[in-house]
């Protein structure tokens, strides 16, 4: 093979230039969220603007590494590396540290590891791999499982921990075995439980009933040029009328109160700006003080006098909408709609399933990440506490992004190189 | 690549980010373009207006003593949406308050409002807000706000200088300079000079982060503004004589008004019974003020004012004035008075034994009746109809500043009363009523009353031989003389002023005569003119009355003296009057038998005789 190719060969710069973007402007926003006239220098280690131009720093040393090694490396090792996260997401729960009630990290002295984040590298890399054997298809139930399990066995470690977020996200690589042909009946049917679901919460259980009627009978209309159409529709009823009947088991028996809070101000059940309310109100307060053209940097006062919490982590965004307002927000949707859209066209250039479901993962992954987190600062969504890829402060989450992204870039510079 | 067949399913992946995209720039759309309310919330969140309060201006006599000062004090106030994880019992404790108190405080100031900072505990010690100062950061919501309170360093003269307390509602209302709980000046003063006094309120925005720190000022100062202290006050009152007047009125009910002739100055307001200014400062202020509000003695009643008496015989110079001036009496007309005056059977003014007849000189020394019912008589009649006659006589009697407000720079005061036409037409009916009628106006009763400020002004006019500057309290603000035409204008009597000098010789001859009304009250080496006079009075005991004004020529003080109870004026008014005249003019005491009777004379359970 041509041996004696630059690192550099192939990738697309384009993905690489979004990234350094993103990078950027996150860390100016970092920056100006611990901004404060006469605190100490910004860019020492024991400030976030400093640590976080660190973790950018070693990114970029992590990327070279990924860019040296071979494309075949990572098809390979896929297995292995999967084991290795499953191990550290076990081993998080008996020596991990528990901050806040989840033990989700480990504690390494000067710095804290959380696995559930470098997990999605693992998870991506396995299902790539046995969704790339040739013949498979996901028409067969083993298939099917085994897919479902390889992304499952994870979500069952972090919901150990536990941390909904996280969980929330590996939940969503479903919509990969999408792309690559499970039916459609299983996404509708994921799609009508979160609506039934949302229904119940914010009406009652009689109009979900309803409703739920409803969408029984469209669907025995729709299935009516078939022969057999009452029997799967009075099925899916029946499944349907059980569903709405056991929300109220979900909501009140499986979820924590605090879940159970966030989910009540989203439907509009309480309001309560003091209380549980009080985080997302002050974040809309930030965000929506922003204007047009926002406050200016560094001259926020909402995200820099604390009033939004975890402002440089999950709320970063509270400090781009307030301090650059509503153009800082179009940039940054723009930043990721270029990003995303970018990466789905280059997974669908790709000549092998393994690179091809690896995008998509990637996507997905980052897609989550980035819908749920501006949406739950601005209220479309409840409080889901997870990062914007790329801004947040914090090591793992970047170092776990950046992987997972030139990992891709990587497989598609190698992308000539395969054959098969 | 068999999978390939699922390539169309990328758009559903598109479809998903767009709408996504979508759903969230609607709404950012929305709060950040088209909805304003967070852009205030967010103000209100880090921007506190603090509110710089302006010293309130000094209160000096007119000799440059310090009448009104000002002390240090800290309000606690609240912002009630502020207060988080409130430790209620630590606060209490520091504060010195029970926990009702501080529910129902905090109750007040999330009435007022929830959102902006509203006083919770006013004028708290300077050592309570020392360790509260400390620990304030534990308490977020609360903040100490510095201002001043008042204090009387002389402890006297409550009446003239009024007291300053928390802004009325109904100023809240009309005025929005103020806020709730702005100090306000109520009564005296501190009343009619607010405006001079407060100074200009400033404001500081500061900008302050989610636990109540200042982090400076918002943009630069960039709308601060400046408080501008009060103005100082200098008033005509003179507090040596002030005291004084109040030390001789101890123990009676009365008052004392002494004005400069020559200038309208008023040099002392007596009011009494009388109270320690201090009494009406700081959290004190609410139980001393109900005490005073409930006691029978009215001390808050600013008798020299507002109390409305008959100005009695002392009347009678004003009319011996108009008598002359209408030519139907002249220095040596003289009345035979036949221990009164008899018009009918049933008609008839009593007058004490007296050798008669007398000349009008005489008559003022004695105080003559049946003399001023004659010549009252002969003003009224001088005219085809009584009604004419009464009506010049009233306007004769207008000039000497009785029957209407003063309109000075006094928080309060009273018109006093000069029947009108409409008055006696309302009573006797039409052409019902003639000159004998009305006779008892002759001696200064029937239904004339005047307020001590009009009697001594009266006294003034009369002392200045025809004309009177308007009484007033202040000489200058803030080092400037008033140059108010009010006060620097004279207002002259429609008494032509040679007219005056038999007057003023039967004044003199009050103390100075073989039976003068007041010669036990004479001075040695002061000429002194005077006149006393008794008021009925219906309740009880009559009200001992004086007006006197020395010396003589080139006259530096004129008064006039209440004794309510006290009964002939010669009793007690006229030494009282005596006593100050001597103290104003030579600032010692000649007489000390005299002025002891007076120290030590109670007349505060008089009040138990009547009815």
């Amino acid at each position: 093979m041509r041996k004696n190719k630059s690192v550099f060969a192939n990738i697309d710069w384009f993905l690489v230039f979004i990234y350094l973007l993103m990078l950027l402007f996150g860390w100016l926003n970092i920056y100006s969220a611990n901004y404060d006239e006469g605190t100490f220098d910004l860019f020492t280690m024991q400030a976030e603007p400093g640590k976080q131009l660190f973790w950018i720093g070693t990114s970029c040393i992590w990327l070279f590494f990924i860019l040296l090694l071979d494309g075949k490396f990572y098809t390979t090792f896929s297995y292995f590396i999967y084991a290795l996260m499953i191990f550290l997401l076990i081993g998080v729960l008996i020596v991990g540290k528990e901050i806040g009630g989840a033990r989700s990290w480990y504690d390494l002295g000067n710095f804290s590891l959380q696995p559930s984040e470098f997990a999605k590298v693992g998870v991506l890399l396995a299902l790539s791999k046995y969704l790339s054997q040739l013949n498979l298809t996901l028409d067969k139930l083993d298939t099917q499982i085994k897919a479902l399990a390889i992304i499952g066995l994870p979500i069952l470690l972090i919901l150990l921990q536990p941390d909904a977020g996280s969980a929330i996200v590996f939940a969503s690589l479903f919509l990969v075995l999408f792309r690559e042909g499970i039916h459609v009946v299983y996404l509708a049917i994921l799609g009508l439980a979160i609506s039934l679901f949302v229904v119940t919460l914010k009406f009652e259980v009689n109009i979900a009933m309803i409703v739920t009627i409803l969408f029984a009978g469209l669907f025995a209309y729709l299935l009516k040029k078939g022969k057999n159409s009452i029997k799967p529709a009075l099925f899916s009823l029946i499944l349907g009328l059980g569903f709405v009947q056991s929300v109220g088991y979900l909501y009140n028996d499986l979820l924590r109160p605090h879940h159970r809070n966030r989910i009540d101000l989203i439907l509009g059940k309480i309001d309560d700006i003091h209380g549980a309310g009080y985080n997302l109100n002050q974040s809309k307060i930030a965000i929506g003080s922003g204007g047009v053209f926002g406050k200016g940097f560094l001259d926020g006062t909402q995200t820099k006098f604390n009033f939004v919490p975890e402002q440089s982590t999950d709320f970063i965004f509270c400090t781009i909408g307030e301090e650059w307002g509503f153009v800082g927000s179009l940039i940054t949707i723009g930043l990721f709609m270029a990003l995303l859209f970018r990466l789905i066209i280059l997974a669908e250039r790709q000549r092998s399933a393994f690179s091809r479901v690896y995008g998509y993962g990637v996507a997905t992954i980052l897609f989550t990440h980035f819908f749920i987190n501006i949406a739950m600062t601005i209220g479309v969504m409840p409080v889901i506490g997870i990062p914007l890829p790329f801004f947040s402060y914090g090591g793992s989450s970047l170092w776990s992004f950046s992987i997972l992204l030139f990992i891709f870039i990587k497989l598609d510079a190698y992308r000539m190189d395969i054959l098969r | 690549m068999s999978r390939n067949k699922f390539t169309h399913r990328r758009v559903f992946f598109y479809f998903l980010f767009s709408t996504s995209a979508l759903v969230l720039l609607v709404t950012l759309f929305s709060i950040q373009v088209i909805n304003d309310s967070y852009k205030l919330s967010a103000e209100n969140n880090v921007i506190k207006a603090v509110t710089i309060y302006p010293e309130r201006g000094y209160i000096f006599d007119r000799d440059g003593v310090l009448l009104v000062t000002n002390q240090r004090a800290y309000d606690l106030m609240v912002t009630p949406r502020q207060i988080k994880n409130l430790d209620t019992l630590a606060l209490c404790d520091i504060i010195k308050i029970n926990k009702e108190h501080f529910d129902k405080y905090l109750k007040r100031a999330k009435r007022y409002s929830s959102r902006k900072a509203s006083l919770f505990l006013k004028e708290i010690s300077k050592q309570t807000a020392a360790q509260l100062q400390e620990r304030l950061y534990e308490f977020p919501g609360f903040y100490l706000q510095e201002r001043t309170m008042r204090e009387y360093p002389e402890k006297s003269a409550a009446h003239i200088l009024g007291y300053v307390s928390q802004v009325p509602d109904y100023i809240l209302k009309k005025d929005n300079y103020y806020k709730l709980k702005d100090n306000y000046g109520i009564s005296g003063v501190e009343s009619s000079y607010e405006k001079v006094l407060r100074g200009v309120q400033g404001i500081k925005y500061l900008v302050r982060d989610v636990w109540n720190k200042s982090k400076g000022s918002f943009a630069d100062g960039k709308y601060d503004s400046l408080a501008v202290n009060g103005k100082d006050i200098e008033l005509s009152i003179d507090i040596q004589l002030q005291k004084y007047a109040e030390q001789l009125m101890l123990n009676k009910k009365g008052s004392i008004v002494a004005i400069e002739p020559s200038t309208g100055e008023i040099l002392s307001l007596v009011s009494s019974p009388y109270f320690d200014p201090n009494a009406l400062i700081g959290r004190s202020r609410s139980p001393n003020f109900n005490r005073m509000y409930k006691d029978d003695n009215k001390p808050l009643f600013d008798r020299s004012l507002l109390a409305e008496y008959p100005p009695g015989s002392t009347f009678k110079l004003v009319n011996a004035l108009i008598g002359l001036q209408e030519d139907v009496i002249f220095d040596g007309t003289r009345f035979k008075c036949d221990e009164g005056w008899r018009f009918s059977s049933k008609l008839k003014i009593g007058c004490h034994v007296h050798r008669s007849p007398l000349n009008l000189i005489e008559s003022i020394e004695q105080s003559c009746n049946a003399y001023y019912c004659n010549t009252f008589r002969r003003i009224v009649e001088k005219y085809p109809t009584a009604e004419e006659g009464y009506e010049n006589w009233r306007n004769h009697v207008l000039s000497f500043g009785l029957g209407k407000f003063l309109n000075n720079d006094l928080y309060n005061g009273r018109p006093g009363r000069v029947p009108t036409l409409d008055f006696y037409n309302r009573q006797y009916g039409k052409g019902g009523w003639k000159a004998p009628t009305v006779i008892s106006l002759a001696i200064g009763q029937d239904a004339l009353v005047v307020s001590p400020i009009q009697m001594a002004n009266m006294c003034a006019a009369i002392a200045n031989r025809g004309h009177y500057y308007t009484p007033h309290i202040v000489r200058k603000v803030d080092g400037l003389s008033l140059n108010d035409s009010t006060y620097t204008i004279a207002k002259l009597t429609s008494i032509d002023k040679k007219h005056f000098t038999t007057v003023v010789n039967g004044m003199e001859r009050v103390f100075t005569g073989k039976h003068g009304t007041a010669k036990t009250a004479r001075l040695k080496d002061i000429e002194i003119c005077g006149k006393t006079g008794t008021a009925e009075n219906p309740h009880g005991a009559d009200h001992s009355i004086f007006i006197a004004f020395a010396p003589k020529d080139n006259p530096q003080i004129a008064l006039a003296v209440y004794v309510e109870n006290g009964g002939w004026g010669s009793t007690w008014a006229a030494p009282i009057a005596s006593l100050m005249i001597e103290k104003y003019l030579t600032g010692k005491i000649s007489n000390t038998k005299q002025e002891a009777f007076i120290l030590n004379g109670n007349l505060m359970n008089t009040e138990d005789a009547k009815e």
